[in-house]
């Protein structure tokens, strides 16, 4: 057994953030990562981060607009204000420990266009930010010499009368399962892609996060917002960042049409995501696509500007879609992005669990609503894994640890050795697999009553194969065949709680388009949705918007 | 298109603790890629096979390893260019140059160890700016070709210095420390430099072009490594045996317009250390019996001012 005032569950942006925040506050503080840090998904981020600095002109209220009006006015208002203030100082944060970032010609951080803001603020690192600042965080983990567990795997947290008081772990190289006590918890383990196939998500996503907060007691909220990225590769899924229609690239569909000029007049092909999304389906549906695709057209750009701005983006369409994006447009279709909803968290991280506090993508603070902007969530990561830190280290100061011993892993042992029991013959792919095409089919960029109701019978079916997974290694040593299986409970849980919030709301805001429920109903659904687990079963509560300066209009891009 | 994959196997655990090849047959489609062909042999034909992998897009560096004997990302090598043409299967093997805990998957540690021992972070001086540093957006532009090295460890893994010596640095954690000494806003270049210089450093390089070749971001770590030559002996420190090594080559070349091999060991390792001329007796011997020892007198090439006009010209440059 192993204790910390402080443990940090994830080594992405959020949790890494977090970490350096506890650190600096002089807590005993340790990060657990199921895989090595730099691996983390907040690698995949490429277009940049978002920050209002006055200095070159802009104003945080104009940020917060643009925030509040891309989430569709479902995201809280106090949290976003706190935010966007918050940004400029984060970013000058990261430019000090060492991210490099693009600059202007006076040498400052230059800022390129991203979708649904009228300002250019958004600061960046060629197209590989998420990289280039993960890197630099892992550095600073590094330099303040904090621990890090790495490649262990949480099977559950430790909750005792309704507190959190640690986590059991799996070393996955040795299998061994080590009980680690924590005054306080930090959920920074990220999203949730791979419920839904494809998603640009790497394989790591597997809402491990999310679900076990949600056992542990805690609420999940705006699960129902699954974000579709616009542009990712036809095939493979891959990600090509929104910066490229940031420096001005074109949608064209079949007939050769800029698409966008039509649907969004003013922002055109940077109106935000969700809307985005929904024309080039729109497009593909009514026939003006091409093999399930439209097209995206960088070539007046120039080679050399989109070898310097666009290298990553440039070199990921040649190896996975053989197109040169300089020579001729690329085939792109929307596809499973981000989960906007999370484990419910206020502005300090703090979830209903005390002891437990979330930050990232995993948690819904909530800052992103019905639809996240781009450039968002790094600044979101930053923001409140910082928070997240300064008072998970506050209350470990002030609290004592919770009386837990070795047998706290009694339970996960158990289900492990059930697993490796197990002589049915399911496979854990082709469960993913079915469960990924029929979020997909039932809970993507339309939706519709009788279909989510079929959506939810088939994941039921799917929880009850998951039962009879096979795992076929038995080994102690690096057993991911194992791992997998774990990871598939997670995601099962986070997709019936998806589906579930999906089919309570009546109305289409953000990125949840009913296509028998086509309006935005201000009236009755200004509200969150809040689900917990009751018995095995996700219920449903809400909670109000928070208004604070800015009342919902109609949402024109 | 039917593929067949060769993948090295070992687990720890099981009696027979000998690495061997266990050859599988998939259906694949023409753009998948070599990690597509081992996920679906772990989802579909055997799920005890152990590798790591996570974004599918070549950034988070989690694949690293051997096909057909050169290492690289599985994520963005595809199945169709790996194909040998003689019909025989794809070759898949562990990283090399790490201990492989069990089958594709190597224990990165010392590749860890390394990194952290340059000191991989930001070192400016005096008290920090209220805003960013001020810093030319050609000097960041530069130094994006190294700070986009994903740390995935295909230069160490077929590093052929790391092969006969673990005391090397290595390409990734080399071309980590050019990122720091390359940035504008780092203040620790004479410390940095001065750590770089002793052995295992810049100087253990033989330049043998492997990690420029493997490495899937282009960052040309072996460039990076002669860049902090240059930087290392600018800084002062030339009393070694590759500053020598590099000035005596200089020299040589300037002088007569080739290379006169009989000197360049003298004047690498110093006429007064005895014990390197001794060490060297057994590789004179062999070179007389093979024919290659240079003749005793160097003579200057004809029209020898030509070159060091060029030399003339380039340092000029500088």
């Amino acid at each position: 057994m192993y204790d910390h005032d402080v443990l940090i569950i994830g080594a992405g942006l959020a949790g890494m953030r977090a970490a350096l925040a506890a650190t600096e506050a002089g807590v005993n503080v340790a990060v657990v990562s199921k895989v090595h840090p730099v691996r983390s998904h907040s690698n995949a981020a490429q277009g940049g981060i978002n920050a209002a600095l006055t200095d070159r002109g802009d104003d945080w209220r104009d940020h917060a607009y643009d925030t509040i009006k891309g989430s569709d006015f479902l995201g809280d208002q106090d949290a976003i204000e706190i935010m966007c203030r918050e940004a400029g100082d984060e970013v000058i944060a990261m430019e000090h420990m060492g991210a490099i970032f693009n600059r202007d010609e006076e040498g400052r951080l230059g800022t390129r266009n991203f979708g649904g803001q009228r300002q250019a603020r958004t600061f960046f690192v060629a197209d590989f930010t998420g990289q280039a600042l993960l890197h630099v965080l892992y550095e600073q983990i590094v330099k303040a010499g904090a621990l890090v567990y790495e490649e262990w795997f949480v099977l559950s947290l430790i909750e005792r009368d309704g507190e959190c008081g640690g986590v059991v772990m799996m070393d996955i190289r040795t299998g061994k399962i080590e009980v680690v006590r924590a005054k306080a918890v930090i959920m920074a383990a990220g999203g949730l892609g791979r419920v839904f196939e494809p998603s640009t998500n790497a394989m790591i996503c597997t809402g491990d996060g999310m679900s076990l907060a949600y056992k542990a007691g805690a609420s999940l909220m705006d699960m129902e917002m699954v974000q579709y990225h616009p542009t990712t590769l036809k095939g493979s899924g891959v990600l090509i960042s929104e910066a490229a229609r940031g420096e001005g690239a074109y949608l064209l569909n079949s007939e050769n049409d800029r698409f966008m000029l039509k649907y969004a007049p003013e922002f055109k092909e940077l109106a935000s995501r969700d809307v985005v999304s929904r024309c080039e389906q729109t497009e593909i549906n009514e026939g003006r696509g091409i093999d399930g695709c439209v097209l995206l057209d960088v070539r007046h750009l120039g080679e050399k500007y989109i070898s310097e701005r666009l290298s990553q983006i440039r070199e990921l369409a040649m190896d996975f879609a053989n197109v040169d994006m300089a020579k001729e447009p690329v085939p792109i279709m929307p596809g499973m992005h981000y989960q906007m909803g999370g484990v419910k968290a206020n502005v300090d991280g703090e979830t209903g669990v005390p002891g437990l506090y979330a930050a990232g993508e995993v948690a819904c603070v909530s800052v992103h609503g019905g639809n996240r902007l781009g450039a968002n969530s790094l600044l979101d990561t930053l923001v409140f894994g910082r928070r997240s830190g300064v008072h998970a280290a506050e209350r470990a100061k002030n609290t004592s640890h919770l009386s837990i011993d070795d047998s706290a892993a009694k339970p996960d042992r158990e289900n492990i050795e059930r697993l490796l029991l197990n002589d049915k013959n399911e496979s854990f792919g082709k469960i993913r697999f079915d469960m990924g095409t029929a979020m997909k089919e039932h809970f993507g960029v339309f939706r519709e009553n009788s279909s989510m109701a079929e959506g939810i019978s088939k994941l039921s079916l799917i929880k009850e194969r998951a039962q009879s997974v096979y795992v076929a290694d038995k080994t102690n040593t690096f057993n991911t065949n194992l791992l997998f299986t774990l990871e598939l409970g997670f995601m099962i849980e986070c997709a019936e709680t998806i589906a579930s919030s999906a089919f309570d709301r009546t109305e289409s805001r953000g990125a949840h388009t009913r296509t028998d429920m086509p309006d935005r109903d201000d009236e009755n659904w200004l509200k969150h949705i809040v689900v917990s687990d009751k018995d095995g079963k996700p219920n449903i509560s809400y909670q109000d918007v928070v208004i604070t300066d800015w009342t919902p209009t109609v949402r024109q891009y | 298109m039917e593929v067949k994959l060769s993948v090295r196997r070992y687990d720890p655990e099981s009696t027979n603790t000998v690495p061997h090849f266990q050859e599988y047959q998939l259906e694949m489609d023409e753009a998948a890629t070599v990690l597509d062909a081992l996920i679906q042999i772990r989802e579909d034909v055997d799920g005890t096979l152990s590798l790591r992998c996570s974004c599918r897009s070549a950034i988070c560096g989690s694949c690293a390893m051997r096909v057909n004997g050169e290492a690289g990302l599985a994520c963005n090598t595809k199945v169709i260019d790996a194909l040998p043409s003689d019909g025989t299967a794809i070759v898949i093997e562990p990283a090399g140059n790490l201990p492989v805990i069990k089958d594709l998957v190597v224990d990165f540690q010392p590749f860890w160890d390394q990194v952290k021992s340059i000191e991989p972070w930001l070192q400016p001086a005096g008290e920090e700016p209220e805003g960013e540093y001020l810093a030319p957006d050609e000097d960041m532009l530069h130094l994006a070709g190294v700070v986009s090295c994903i740390l995935c460890g295909a230069c160490v893994s077929d590093c052929t210095v790391l092969e006969v010596d673990s005391n090397f640095l290595g390409p990734a954690a080399l071309a980590k420390a050019y990122r720091f000494v390359g940035d504008p806003r780092d203040d620790a270049d004479g410390k940095r430099l001065k750590a770089l210089n002793e052995e295992g450093g810049v100087w253990d390089c033989t330049r043998c072009m492997k990690c420029v070749e493997v490495c899937p971001k282009g960052v040309a770590p072996m460039d990076r490594i002669m860049s902090l030559r240059e930087k290392v002996m600018d800084a002062g420190h030339t009393n070694t045996n590759g500053a020598r090594h590099a000035t005596a080559f200089v020299d040589s070349v300037r002088h007569s317009g080739w290379l006169d091999e009989l000197k360049l060991p003298i004047k690498s390792f110093g006429i007064f250390n005895l014990k390197a001329m001794i060490s060297l007796i057994p590789l004179a011997i062999r070179s007389q019996r093979a024919g290659k020892v240079p003749p005793l007198i160097h003579k200057n090439i004809p029209e020898v001012e030509n070159v060091r006009r060029i030399f003339d010209k380039v340092e000029n440059k500088k």
